[in-house]
């Protein structure tokens, strides 16, 4: 364990301010050049009375980062989450007391989910009237405490700057994760000297690093004894930016591949190694090779119940080699027969060199044959299919793209057809499954990915399209080229789809027909570019003409089938075996 | 529902590493831990910890919270029960927060613990000799007498506890306030 008292700053940039100023200066001060010091590059925020001083000082101030005004907080925290993802730096928002800091619930809690750092200032009333009922005071770290990493209220001035400096720390290292900074306005119109600590001191945090060797060497020995092993690899693996050693340990081993929903990108899916993600909507042959293997070696995922489905019958012949960072995942769902409690990309430099090549071609082989008995496709029969539009999209990039879907039906086709080949090219919301995500946290990625001559593609469903559709004004504003895609299915699709299979077709309030707006007229509402497409021949030149469009975002809406389906499918809580796949599958209609 | 017949050995080795039935009419491997914590006294610290209890869904039997001979960190001593899965889990994420500077489970260490309990019960000039008696005992003390009810102090093990309560019990207790436990390892006098 390294008990992490000295953390360089990456205050690089430059407009990267001293850390230090003897003359007393506001709390509100503090804070901004905390966050120049710290080397944040945007914070998505919005103004309220309990947080006035800070855009105040902000006004005078014009400080090395960028202020992005969102429309709402909770795309505000998406917005960070998708800065985030897409470039491994720690997202930051700024909201005001009271509701501002309660619309952020959403975002805190996601992030929380999927291990996103991000550091959320929230306003508060003044100290003296903390617990008043004050006017729009909330309990926001009593209100945030379950959905956090941590969090702190800073009562005092000069405890703002090294409170800055802790919560970024905490975001981001080890298992990364939410920080709430409670800011009551009496500390930001407070005055101190300005000191930004190079040390962080924080006694009860420590964080892993480096593997046990001796569990390293079990895993090596059980790694070369085994005969039809599989790699499951999750988003621990992008986090700790180990696709490198990853690439290279399963060519070496000739190991298959099986990714998480967050492990995506993490593993070339053109590699002849790769078999597709695993889980609810993995592939057949993934799930076979799961049910089949004799050794799983987990790389950063955590077992989630999408994965596994019924516990008890997940990968019943499998050993377990676990590799985590944080020591209560380990063993948390599925106890393991070998932990390695550390970063994955040092684990993985460890372990590389102790293995040599592997002969896996019949437990290749044997994949091949669940490939064919049952592969990725659907049928292209004239009808337009949200498939087709995903395939098409990753034609026109070669994958080049960082794709950040939203929930549902277009989430898992977006997972399945688009053949993710680079780390953080795809961003979703899996565990907390938050509809809404994808328009900020795509606005997010493409604010961090600015000057990256790499598009980013918003996937929607036009549920959750209209959740935060709020940001395409601020998207507009700052003339993001963000590839806008909403798959009009007109449904709630996915909770459709189940009401298609398990309640007998009660399609009880998801048809969406009569609420829907006209998407393209949204779009040029918010000065957006706007295209339709419903017929399969013209899916092309509707994603070529929105290429050609890079000055401001481009909203293209699909009107795709109502009746399309996500499969294969594992039912919830079924065993992994009764994968369901497809339509019409005997044993369903029997 | 499950028994070995149907499992595989992995299955059983799993099930058997979380602390669980391998057949169904196997006792559930449920156990009572005791763990001291030294918390930083944090805004909300406290807070933080009793709250992961019940966000992750562990049994938290009792709290008991004091200061120490350090400036702003307190002790802790928290009774929990699950299986050695639940457990293990409950000490990765004690040790997770921030806030928590040692968590130590004490239970299958040598270690010393103590409940206090007060108890408050009427009394008549016939059953008083046999209530003091009781008292006399546990080594306990009365700490407030009127014409009609006594008060009794008692420290020890909760077993002890248990123990008087269970005495006084079929005199009508009025009143009745335990502290939890609270528990410190053993520094046996060789090892120093
Ligand atoms: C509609 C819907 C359907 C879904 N279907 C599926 C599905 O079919 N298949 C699927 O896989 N998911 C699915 N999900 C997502 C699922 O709910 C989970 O979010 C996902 O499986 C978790 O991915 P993960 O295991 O990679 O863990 P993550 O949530 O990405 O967690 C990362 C893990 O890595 C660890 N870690 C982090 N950093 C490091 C580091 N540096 N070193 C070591 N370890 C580290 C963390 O401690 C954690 O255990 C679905 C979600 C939705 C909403
Ligand atoms: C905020 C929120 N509310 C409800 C849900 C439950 N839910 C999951 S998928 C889904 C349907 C999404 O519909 P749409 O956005 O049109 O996407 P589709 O499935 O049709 O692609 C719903 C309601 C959710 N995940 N998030
Ligand atoms: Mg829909």
């Amino acid at each position: 364990m390294t008990t992490a008292t000295h953390f360089p700053l990456n205050a690089g940039g430059d407009g990267a301010a001293p850390g230090h100023d003897p003359t007393p200066v506001s709390g509100a001060e503090i804070l901004i050049r905390s966050l120049e010091a710290e080397g944040v590059e945007y914070v998505f925020g919005h103004p309220g009375g309990a947080v006035i001083k800070i855009y105040d000082e902000m006004h005078r101030i014009q400080p090395s980062w960028e202020h992005i005004l969102v429309r709402h907080e909770q795309g505000g925290t998406h917005a960070a989450e998708g800065y985030a993802k897409a470039t491994g730096k720690v997202g930051t928002v700024l909201v005001t007391s009271g509701p501002g800091a309660t619309n952020c619930v959403t975002g805190i809690a996601d992030a929380f989910m999927d291990s996103v750092p991000i550091v959320v200032f929230t306003g508060q009333v003044p100290t003296a009237l903390i617990g008043n009922d004050a006017f729009q005071e909330c309990d926001t770290i009593g209100v945030t405490r379950s959905i956090t990493k941590h969090s702190f209220l800073v009562r005092d001035v000069a405890d703002l700057a090294s409170t800055v400096r802790a919560a970024y720390h905490i975001a981001r290292t080890g298992r990364p994760g939410p920080v709430v900074v409670d800011l009551p306005k009496d500390v930001l119109l407070a005055t101190a000297p300005f000191h930004y600590p190079d040390e962080v001191a924080l006694p009860g945090y420590s964080y892993v690093g480096k593997g046990n060797r001796e569990q390293i060497e079990r895993a090596a020995e059980m790694i070369m004894a085994s005969e039809k092993p599989l790699l499951y690899v999750g988003g621990g693996t992008i986090n700790s930016g180990a696709t490198k050693e990853l690439t290279a340990l399963a060519r070496k081993t000739g190991i298959p591949v099986t990714t998480t929903l967050h492990g995506l990108g993490a593993f070339p899916e053109t590699d002849p190694l790769s078999v597709g993600m695993l889980g609810m909507h993995g592939t057949w042959y993934a799930n076979q090779a799961v049910q089949n293997s004799d050794l799983l070696i987990a790389v950063g995922a955590r077992f989630d119940d999408r994965v596994t489905g019924k516990l008890d019958a997940w990968a019943p012949q499998a050993k377990i080699i676990h590799i985590d960072i944080d020591p209560a995942c380990i063993s948390k769902n599925v106890p393991v027969d070998c932990p390695i409690l550390g970063d994955v990309r040092l684990v993985l430099e460890e372990l590389e060199p102790l293995l040599s090549a592997k002969d896996t071609s019949a437990w290749l082989a044997r994949i091949d044959g669940w490939r064919e008995d049952c592969p990725m496709d659907f049928v292209p029969d004239g009808k337009l299919r949200p498939q087709q539009i995903i395939q098409a999209l990753r034609e026109k990039t070669g994958g080049d793209a960082v794709v950040v879907t939203d929930v549902g039906q277009n989430q898992m086709w977006a997972a399945q057809f688009f053949s993710y080949a680079r780390t953080r090219s795809h961003i979703t919301s899996g565990g907390l499954g938050t509809m809404g995500f994808s328009l900020p946290a795509a606005m997010g990625a493409a604010f961090g990915m600015r000057g990256q001559d790499v598009p980013v593609i918003s996937i929607n469903g036009d549920g959750g399209f209209l959740m935060n559709s709020q940001e395409l004004g601020v998207c507009a504003a700052h003339g993001l080229p963000l590839k806008i895609v909403i798959l009009n299915n007109s449904f709630l699709g996915m909770v459709r789809q189940w009401q298609e299979l398990f309640h007998d077709e009660r399609y009880s309030h998801t048809d969406l027909t009569t609420t829907n707006p006209d998407f393209v007229a949204l779009a040029k509402a918010y000065r957006c570019e706007g295209l339709r497409c419903d017929k399969p021949e013209d899916v092309q030149a509707t994603i070529d003409k929105a290429w050609e469009i890079n000055d401001r975002p481009v909203l293209m809406e699909f009107q795709v089938i109502t009746e399309e389906m996500v499969f294969p499918m594992v039912p919830a809580g079924a065993a992994t075996d009764d994968m369901i796949t497809q339509r019409f599958d005997p044993e369903l209609s029997a | 529902m499950t028994d070995t017949a149907t499992l595989t050995s992995q299955q059983i080795i799993r099930k058997k590493a979380a602390g669980e039935p391998v057949n169904a009419d196997d006792a559930p491997m449920v156990h009572r831990h005791v763990i001291t914590v030294l918390l930083e006294n944090s805004i909300g610290a406290l807070n933080r910890v009793t709250n992961m209890f019940s966000a992750r869904g562990f049994n938290l039997e009792s709290v008991s919270v004091g200061e120490t001979d350090r400036d702003r960190v307190s002790r802790l001593t928290l009774v929990t029960t699950g299986n050695d899965r639940i457990i293990a889990q409950v000490l990765q994420q004690l040790n997770n927060l921030v806030d928590t500077l040692v968590v130590d489970d004490v239970t299958n260490q040598e270690y010393v613990e103590r409940e206090l309990c007060l108890i408050k019960v009427s009394y008549e000039a016939e059953t008083r000799p046999a209530l003091m008696d009781i008292v006399e005992i546990f080594r306990g003390n009365v700490i407030n007498i009127t014409p009609e009810t006594m008060t009794f102090e008692v420290t020890g093990p909760t077993s002890k506890i248990n123990a008087f309560i269970g005495m006084i019990k079929p005199h009508g207790i009025n009143e009745l306030a335990r502290s939890g436990r609270v528990a410190m390892r053993r520094h046996l006098a060789f090892e120093a």
